[in-house]
């Protein structure tokens, strides 16, 4: 048994080594005084100065909290919504409703959001698109993560605030409420990481007016690479972590979408 | 008037009927209990009463006020859960508080009426703990406080008891019966373990399969049941086929298949001729010596086939002449004598003439 | 009823935005494209006369006429077997040590799997460019020593290999959480029985482990090949010209020659090669379900 271990220990290692090689690259060559990604030369923070004096990355920064922020309010509410209903009514109709969009692949549904929004709607892309594209893939993670939550809980509880005397929307608000508080949050945090990371959906939602930040980034790297990447890259790590880390407090069964207790 | 009236409720699932065409009526002040097996309905039932269930047909009269339409919140009925269903988020106080709260009472009222409460269940120190800092007595105190302190015209209880552990189980039936009896309010007990039934209640319903076998005090439940069912769910009883030999207002004479004749006391509807089962409780059988008291009528000769000694009391199984095994329970008495048979004595079994019952099944 | 009430909203906004506009594409591969990119009418305006309108099976026949679909159909299906193998030899002995460890540890290995996976997917996929690019490291080391042995120096990046190892690198964590989840609630007490009645250890993980792990294993597999077949990013930043992919067809129909009803007929053939293969992971799945257990 010991030498089994140490057999998996050593490939986990691996792996971990393999998972953090290289963001940890990444990171430290942001402050590469280098243009190149290649060798050591010495520590600056010149591509962070660079990054904060590059306009247009500013302003993408910002066009993107505004979308995360707006995306996962909708996306916590109607989750939240889903998540209730799919526990308490149990509809065949709304898990698949809800879990589809995450689990094709996100190039269908950019795709299809994008025929949809010119065809029928005759929209013109830009945030509305964008914040719609996003709040739809990330109500399946509130939904999952808030029925977790909810299955983990005495059902009798909710059944005894009625007893009581409390009208429905009173059972709702005194009592359903706090207890998946932590699991809201924890979701509405999800939603605010997967928006501001998302590649894919908005590259096909955005349209040609607005910057957005993954999509800045990606322009970069294509056409001029230089550390200020590593920089944004780093910034964007570290306000994904802290989120995270508030996340899983809140409610440790978050990531694996299980029940807690 | 009765306090709660249950005429000809009914409720299916599917194919399934949980409550087939039940009536029954609860008094003012009763501790009244639904006794049965797992899945004999007395949850569906409780459930409807409390308003978590909608009948398929039949009525619920409150008061005699129709409340099948009624929602739960607005009944002035209060339910203790199996899980005690406390509110994990709320102090003990806050808990208690609640129901007074939602009925819209004023502060002050609430403060005195919570602290008073937590004195009956004399928690008055854990006002400020939260369900999980409490003990599975205690949380289940609290859940009597918060069910009773709004003082409610019915309180249901879903097999309250059943997480304890045997001691505290026996503890807390006694707690229970003072705590209705002070309080007076009019409670509706849901349970499986018919001994529980049987200490706690006013009154028994039986119930299988979604029917009811027997409305009766406890007494009645156990030494007159109605049928074979209630017979067998309620404590041991040997039972035996017999043939009506002689029906009289007083007295039923009984052939017993191999065994002779027995006597039983007068049963309505009963006649010569019917066939059906005679009941008698163990501890009814009395075991003779066999040299004592030899062929007499009504006493039978057998012999000790086996023994169960439980430290107060210990049951012979004594194997009769036609092959069949009739218990017999003796209570320990004497001190230093574990038993008066032993295994392989010859003996004589019999029994006082209105100590069985005959039953139609 | 308070139950439309909650599920409405939900159920409303995703008919709008998901379901219609899936029935969208499909519509749309069914149509001509427009002159100038996008879409011809459906029905011809008045006094036109000749010109292409309405509904037409063009664009799927264009799709079986040229084998060069196909073939890069049957690509992106190998490179995302590829990558679900590579994966599930990364993942499960990783796995393994994190389902075996102490409980209050397991959180934290598995949190530290999935912080990755939290940031942005380009800055993963930028990580590797920057790893096997020409003048890295690594490629140096790399080539350093195949110039000991007289071999020609070998580009990583814009490669198969670099298009493998992105795409393993987006999605390990995705194979590890089910295989995670599954193992966790094996009852250790059979490698005892296994072991007290003589297998080896080797033995007792292939007969006894391995088989009870399957509903996981594809629980995983499906998680990390679904994604991959519609993967575009990596194999445009890390890819070569010839290393184009199922995704790569599709955006450059959308953003690029924007032939739209060729583009949604990808789209859905894409569509139907995804339901496959979960259809297929679902069937496998029940199949080793006699097996599952604990739930």
């Amino acid at each position: 048994m010991q030498s089994r271990n140490f057999g998996l220990w050593l490939v986990a290692a691996l792996v971990y080594a393999f998972l953090y090689i290289p963001l940890v690259i990444v990171v430290v060559y942001s402050f590469n005084d280098s243009k190149l990604n290649t060798e050591w030369v010495g520590f600056t923070l010149f591509w962070y100065e660079a990054l904060f004096n590059n306009k247009e990355m500013l302003i993408a920064a910002r066009n993107s909290l505004i979308i995360a922020v707006s995306a996962s309010i909708c996306a916590t509410v109607l989750g939240t919504m889903a998540g209730l209903a799919i526990h308490r009514y149990k509809l065949k109709v709304l898990p698949i409703l809800v879990f589809t969009p995450i689990a094709m692949p996100e190039i269908l549904l950019g795709v299809s959001l994008l025929l949809f929004f010119l065809q029928v709607l005759n929209l013109t892309l830009g945030m509305v698109s964008i914040i719609i594209a996003h709040t739809t893939f990330c109500i399946g993670f509130v939904t999952i993560i808030v029925w977790a939550r909810l299955q983990g809980m005495n059902w009798s509880v909710f059944e005894a605030a009625r007893d009581l005397g409390a009208s429905p929307w009173q059972s709702f608000r005194l009592v359903t409420l706090p207890l998946i508080m932590p699991a809201v949050v924890a979701g509405a945090l999800m939603s605010f990481i997967l928006s501001i990371d998302d590649f894919v959906i908005t590259f096909f939602t955005k349209g040609i007016g607005e910057p957005i930040l993954p999509i800045q980034i990606y322009t970069m790297i294509k056409v001029s690479v230089t550390p200020e990447v590593n920089a944004i890259s780093t910034l964007l790590m570290l306000l994904t972590l802290v989120m995270i880390i508030i996340a899983t407090m809140l409610d440790s069964g978050v990531l694996r979408g299980e029940a807690k207790q | 008037m009765a306090l709660l009236e249950i005429r000809d409720v009914t409720r299916r699932f599917g194919d399934f009927t949980a409550v087939n065409n039940v009536n029954i009526t609860i008094e003012k002040g009763e501790f009244f209990t639904l006794l049965g097996p797992s899945g004999c309905g007395k949850t569906t039932l409780l459930r409807m009463i409390a308003g978590f269930d909608l009948p398929d047909s039949g009525q619920i009269l409150l008061d005699g006020i129709n409340i099948v339409n009624m929602p739960p919140e607005k009944r002035p009925i209060h339910t203790v859960f199996q899980s005690y269903a406390l509110f994990p988020h709320m102090t003990v106080a806050g808990n208690i508080a609640f129901p007074l709260k939602m009925s819209g009472k004023m502060p002050d009222e609430i403060r005195s009426r919570v602290r008073e409460s937590l004195d009956n269940v004399h928690l008055s120190s854990f006002a400020n703990r939260f369900p999980h800092e409490l003990s599975g007595g205690q949380k289940q105190r609290v859940a009597f406080a918060r069910g009773l302190v709004n003082r409610p015209r019915l309180l249901l209880l879903d097999e309250p008891l059943g997480a304890l552990d045997a001691k505290l189980r026996e503890e807390m039936q006694i707690e229970l019966i003072n705590l209705q009896q002070e309080v007076g309010v009019t409670f509706v007990f849901v349970t499986h373990a018919q001994n529980e039934a049987l200490a706690l209640s006013h009154r028994i319903a039986v119930m299988n399969q979604g029917n009811i076998e027997q409305i009766d005090e406890p007494s009645k439940i156990y030494g007159f049941p109605r049928n074979r069912f209630v017979a067998n769910f309620i404590g041991k009883i040997n039972m035996m086929d017999v043939q009506v030999l002689e029906a009289t207002y007083s007295h039923l004479k009984l052939i017993v298949a191999g065994l002779g004749e027995v006597t039983a006391p007068g049963k309505e509807g009963v006649k010569a001729g019917d066939k059906g089962i005679m009941a008698i409780r163990p501890e009814q059988v009395q075991i003779l010596h066999h040299a004592e008291e030899a062929e007499v009528k009504g006493h039978f000769p057998g012999k000790v086939h086996d023994y169960l000694y439980v430290g107060n009391v210990t049951t012979y199984i004594v194997e009769l002449a036609n092959g069949i095994r009739i218990e017999a329970l003796l209570p320990n008495s004497t001190a230093g004598r574990a038993k008066f048979f032993e295994v392989g004595d010859s003996v004589v079994v019999t029994w006082q003439h209105d100590a069985s019952t005959f039953l139609n099944d | 009823m308070a139950k439309w009430l909650v599920s409405g909203p939900p159920i409303l906004f995703l008919l709008v935005f998901f379901v219609v506009p899936s029935l969208i594409m499909i519509v749309t591969s069914f149509r001509f494209p427009g002159e100038f990119g996008g879409l011809a009418p459906l029905v011809a305006p008045a006094g036109e006369v000749g010109g292409e309108y309405g509904l037409t099976l063009e664009a799927y026949q264009f799709f079986l006429s040229n084998s060069l679909y196909a073939e890069i159909f049957l690509k992106s299906f190998g490179v995302a077997a590829a990558t679900t193998l590579i994966c599930l030899i990364m993942a499960y002995p990783l796995a393994l040590l994190i389902a075996s460890s102490e409980k209050r540890f397991r959180n934290l290995m598995l949190l530290l799997v999935l912080l990755p996976f939290a940031s942005n997917f380009l800055i993963r996929i930028y990580a590797w460019m920057i790893i096997l690019g020409p003048e890295s490291v690594l490629s140096h080391f790399l080539n350093t020593i195949l110039g000991v042995f007289g071999i020609a120096p070998l580009t990583l990046l814009f490669s198969p290999f670099a298009v493998l190892v992105g795409m393993v690198y987006v999605h390990l964590p995705f194979m590890v959480l089910p295989l995670c989840t599954n193992l966790e609630k094996h009852d250790l007490a059979l490698l005892d029985a296994a072991q007290d009645l003589g297998a080896s250890s080797w033995q007792s993980f292939w007969r006894i482990t391995w088989p009870l792990s399957l509903p996981g294993v594809f629980a995983g597999s499906a998680l990390v090949f679904i994604p991959v077949l519609g993967m575009f990013a990596v194999p445009e930043m890390l890819g070569g010209t010839g290393d184009i992919l199922i995704g790569n067809l599709i955006k450059d129909q959308f953003l690029g020659t924007r032939d739209w009803p060729f583009g949604s007929t990808l789209s859905i053939m894409l569509t139907l090669a995804v339901l496959s293969v979960a259809g297929l992971a679902t069937w496998f799945a029940r199949q080793s379900g006699g097996m599952k257990y604990a739930e």
